[in-house]
């Protein structure tokens, strides 16, 4: 029997109805046609499905949709605004982080779930914030740079606010 | 060398903005109205005969719109060698046999994937099982179990290579040393699952998406599995998540798509979820490699007695490209003065092998490298010494296979050497540390037409226009690597236009030109780019033509595209914009528009590859005397590409390999059991994640490859074969275990540890 739930994704408000054991992944992906956040293994494992709800990272795969509920979902689509495309995004660009973009939704997102806590992570910081989501094209060097690079793009964007 | 102002520099890649907010779309991401969605039942024994197949309760599912199997489709067999037809050795579904767990045996398309995972449960398939074997040891017994009929031992190829006095080489030389290497399977895993969608309107025409390699050899296999021409099936490839060689041939499901969208008037989508991709995506050849080697008193390589039996599974697939490679990998770095190589291709109950990047070099490599690093410390010489003595040079000629252009091996060695201190780190050693060396060489693109396509090797068309762009158009494949990239570098580079006036088009076989045979084999940068040379050069050739006559220049000036200008070289002073000289063109010729077509073809290029590329690694690692478990500290490379197109794309390919050949060499593995993957997540398949990954540093050594467009080869794929026999060397040198068959687990060394 399906459920009836509020998602508020990327600032937008959604009424959903929704049987029990749609996962977010699927709910995003399908009813919502935010197609940025992959699928990768269903199992949680790879971490390519990674999204915040209320601005921490999860496994939208292993998200039930109705657990979150009126809760803040944000996806990579909620990065960029309009033309001006996130520090994160800036910085895998340029950082060339970004090969077959697979697992870059989810790359992203992980990054801001680390630089919403640390805004001035070490390497081994980076690395351990993103041991959860896998790339097979980068061996992670520059992801890792990107993500370091971006941390000191926000914080001077910070500095520049204050 | 030559002057470039957009090849060699880091534009910003085609579509990674794109990528980088989300926007860019994977097959699995495209939505059509009213469609389908398609599961596949497969088999649940490695081997077994098929008596029966009841669809009935299926087809009554509410919700359930086709039901297919062997039945109910065109009995054509398929495979990429076209060119020798008995080697095309599967049906899309099983016929009377299933020959490995996963075979596929039925399909099912539903108003939705849950209802097709249900009806996949209600088919009933009574089957007798069969004697399987799971090895090659087994396979090529006496009494073996067949699992094709026409191979009676279970060998489908054959492939022999031999120049030189093998048996008297052998005979004379001061050392010979014999050793036999097994290394196992690896799954290529790319983060997209394998998936397809098909469309089809009511002329009767197919549309297939597909997360393919090679659009043009799925086009090609799908029609004559459904019984239609070439050009009413259309393939894109839309943004592709990886696919590391595992993408290159007509899959099950993208058929299976294809002839349900016909049979219900509806699109269909196939995805395979990661475990049936596991369980069914190809992935690397596991061999047995027979290895006998003989030097002068000296040090000088005198003969190589080669061996090699591939473990197929249960199809061919690529498997016999992977058989004829890994014999001319066994001869790519050194000079052997005589040479025999037998490779066989043997039929298992498992899932099929095919091309996992390297193709049968990180196999023969480590067998070539590892055997390199044992002969040098018994005969006392350097290893480093040892390769340099022996390693191949510019110039050199591979009897009755190829000559080698540009190389940078020796240079590689030297620098590999002085970055890593190897020499000076052997002297004193460390006790738990180990450092050890591999090299690679690689091909470019192979020049053995097994396709039997009758068009060139790749071709690209280009399109100007009177606003000073360009467009252009190519089957060539971006699956990561950057050639959406690459190819319009290379354009710019030759019509002296910017990154951000030409457009590109790729991977669609209704739109782009027909020949290409996809990405694979590290073939793209060098024919994808020199048809484009080839094109852009025959539209210098109409624009210079017209920018002559509107002077009215003396024919013996000679004009220049630079800049986004055309100016003679004598009078820089007379000048036409691109867009104008374009204009001028069109006008001359009443209106037409500016359309050609560039190719590429290896002819005279002997049978292994227009250019070889080069390299050397050296491995540093730490051992846990308790636990055997290697640390790998760092890795340094020296590589020779040629020409950097886009030189962090060199480095991310580099940086990649690394990653994947570190878990070839420590972690990763399937677990079998009668035929049976058992580890089918990434749990519990251990790819290398962030924390995993050592140190790295690297350099090129810049050669210019005069076959290559603009001087470039190949770069990323070679270097998947170094980095097993390094870490085994720097494990040797640490434990006193010399690893002889992969992967080098903590067990292994725990077991075979001498040194602690």
């Amino acid at each position: 029997m399906k459920q009836v739930i509020t998602l508020k994704v990327n600032g937008d408000s959604y009424s959903l109805a929704v049987e029990p054991s749609r996962s977010l992944n699927e709910v995003l992906r399908e009813d919502l046609n935010l197609t940025g956040t992959k699928l990768g293994c269903g199992d949680g494992d790879c971490g390519a499905c990674t999204v915040l709800v209320n601005g921490r990272s999860v496994s939208s795969c292993l998200t039930l949709a109705v657990s979150v509920d009126g809760k803040d979902i944000t996806t990579v689509e909620g990065l960029a605004s309009g033309e001006d495309l996130h520090p994160i995004q800036e910085a895998f660009i340029e950082h060339g982080a970004i090969q077959c973009g697979f697992c870059s939704a989810g790359m992203e997102m992980s990054a801001l779930n680390l630089l919403n806590q640390n805004p001035e992570p070490t390497d081994e910081e980076i690395r351990q914030a993103i041991s959860g989501n896998l790339c097979r094209c980068t061996g992670y060097y520059k992801i890792v740079d990107a993500i370091g690079a971006a941390a000191k793009k926000m914080n001077t964007k910070k500095t520049k606010k204050n | 060398m030559q002057e470039f102002s957009v090849v060699g520099t880091n534009v910003t890649r085609t579509h990674v903005r794109d990528k980088a907010v989300g926007v860019a779309q994977y097959t699995d991401d495209i939505k059509l109205p009213g469609m389908l969605h398609g599961r596949t039942l497969r088999s649940p024994y490695p081997h077994a005969r098929i008596l029966s197949i009841d669809t009935s309760k299926a087809k009554a599912l509410k919700g359930v719109k086709c039901v297919i199997t062997s039945e109910d489709i065109p009995k054509v067999k398929f495979g990429n060698w076209r060119l020798f037809p008995e080697t095309q050795d599967e049906y899309v579904l099983a016929v009377d046999k299933v020959r490995f767990i996963g075979d596929e045996v039925a399909a099912v398309a539903a108003i939705d994937r849950d209802i097709a995972q249900e009806a996949l449960s209600l088919i009933k398939v009574e089957y007798e099982q069969l004697p399987a074997s799971f090895n090659i040891e087994t396979s090529i017994a006496e009494g073996a179990p067949i699992i094709h009929d026409p191979y009676p031992n279970n060998i489908s190829i054959h492939r022999r290579v031999k120049h030189g006095d093998l048996e008297k080489a052998l005979a004379e030389s001061y050392y010979v040393r014999e050793d036999v290497f097994t290394v196992h399977s690896i799954y290529p895993a790319y983060m997209e699952p394998c998936s397809a969608v098909a469309n089809v309107d009511y002329d009767g025409r197919i549309t297939l998406w597909t997360s393919t390699q090679t659009p043009y050899i799925v086009q090609c296999l799908l029609a004559s599995t459904l019984g239609m021409r070439e050009n009413d099936v259309r393939v894109i490839k839309p943004h592709l998540g990886g696919g590391f060689g595992a993408k290159m041939e007509l899959r099950k499901w993208d058929f299976c798509a294809a002839f349900m969208a016909k049979k219900t008037g509806k699109p269909v989508k196939f995805t395979l979820d990661r475990v049936e991709d596991f369980e069914v995506g190809r992935r690397r050849h596991p061999m047995k490699l027979y290895s006998k080697i003989g030097f002068t008193k000296n040090g000088m390589l005198t003969a190589k007695d080669l061996q090699i039996y591939l473990d197929g599974g249960a199809y061919n697939a690529m498997g016999p490209t992977a058989t004829f490679l890994c014999g001319n990998y066994g001869l790519m770095l050194y000079r052997y003065p005589a040479y025999r190589f037998h490779g066989q291709h043997v039929y298992t109950n498992k899932p099929p092998a095919s091309a996992i990047r390297g193709f049968g070099s990180p196999q023969s490599t480590f067998c070539t490298e590892s055997q390199m690093n044992i002969a040098a410390e018994e005969m006392g010489i350097d290893p480093i010494d040892l390769r340099l003595k022996n390693a191949v040079r510019e110039g050199d000629v591979i009897p009755e296979l190829s000559k080698i252009g540009s190389c940078g091996f020796a240079e590689c060695l030297e620098k590999v050497a002085k970055m890593s201190n190897f020499r000076e780190k052997r002297k004193h050693p460390v006790k738990g540390r180990g450092v050890g060396i591999g090299c690679y060489s690689f091909i470019s693109g192979g020049v053995f037409n097994w396709f039997d396509t009758q068009y060139p090797f790749t071709a690209t068309e280009v399109r100007v226009f009177a606003d000073g762009t360009a467009h252009v158009l190519s089957m060539a494949s971006d699956i990561g690597q950057g050639s959406d990239t690459v190819i319009p570098q290379i354009l710019a580079e030759e019509l002296g236009l910017r990154m951000e006036d030409i457009r590109v088009t790729t991977a669609d076989t209704a739109m782009t030109p027909q020949a290409d045979l996809g990405s694979w084999g590290s073939r793209v940068t060098l024919m994808a780019g020199n048809a484009t040379i080839d094109a852009a050069r025959k539209i210098k050739e109409i624009l210079f033509g017209a920018v002559m006559a509107h002077f009215n220049f003396n024919v013996i000036h000679d004009l220049e595209c630079k800049g986004g200008r055309i100016y003679s070289k004598g009078r820089p002073d007379k000048v036409l914009t691109f867009g104008e000289a374009v204009a001028v063109a069109q006008k001359f010729n009443r209106g037409e528009p500016i359309v050609v077509r560039g190719s590429y073809t290896p002819r005279g290029k002997g049978l292994v590859t227009p250019a070889f590329s080069f390299g050397a690694q050296v491995a540093e690692v730490e051992v846990d005397k308790k636990t055997g478990i290697v640390d790998l500290k760092k890795m340094y490379t020296a590589h020779d590409c040629g020409t950097l197109i886009h030189p962090q794309s060199v480095e991310g390919q580099l940086d990649g390999s690394i990653q994947m050949s570190v878990g070839y060499a420590l972690s990763e593995q399937f677990v079998e059991k009668d035929g049976k993957t058992l580890n089918t997540t990434f749990l519990d398949y251990k790819m290398p994640g962030a924390l995993d990954m050592c140190e790295s540093e690297h350099t090129c050594v810049i050669t210019y490859e005069k076959e290559g467009p603009m001087g470039a080869k190949e770069a990323g794929e070679g270097l998947t074969s170094p980095t097993a026999p390094a870490i085994a060397d720097a494990v040797y040198d640490a434990t006193g275990y010399r690893c002889k068959d992969l992967p080098i687990t903590p067990e292994k060394v725990l077991k075979n540890k001498k040194k602690f």
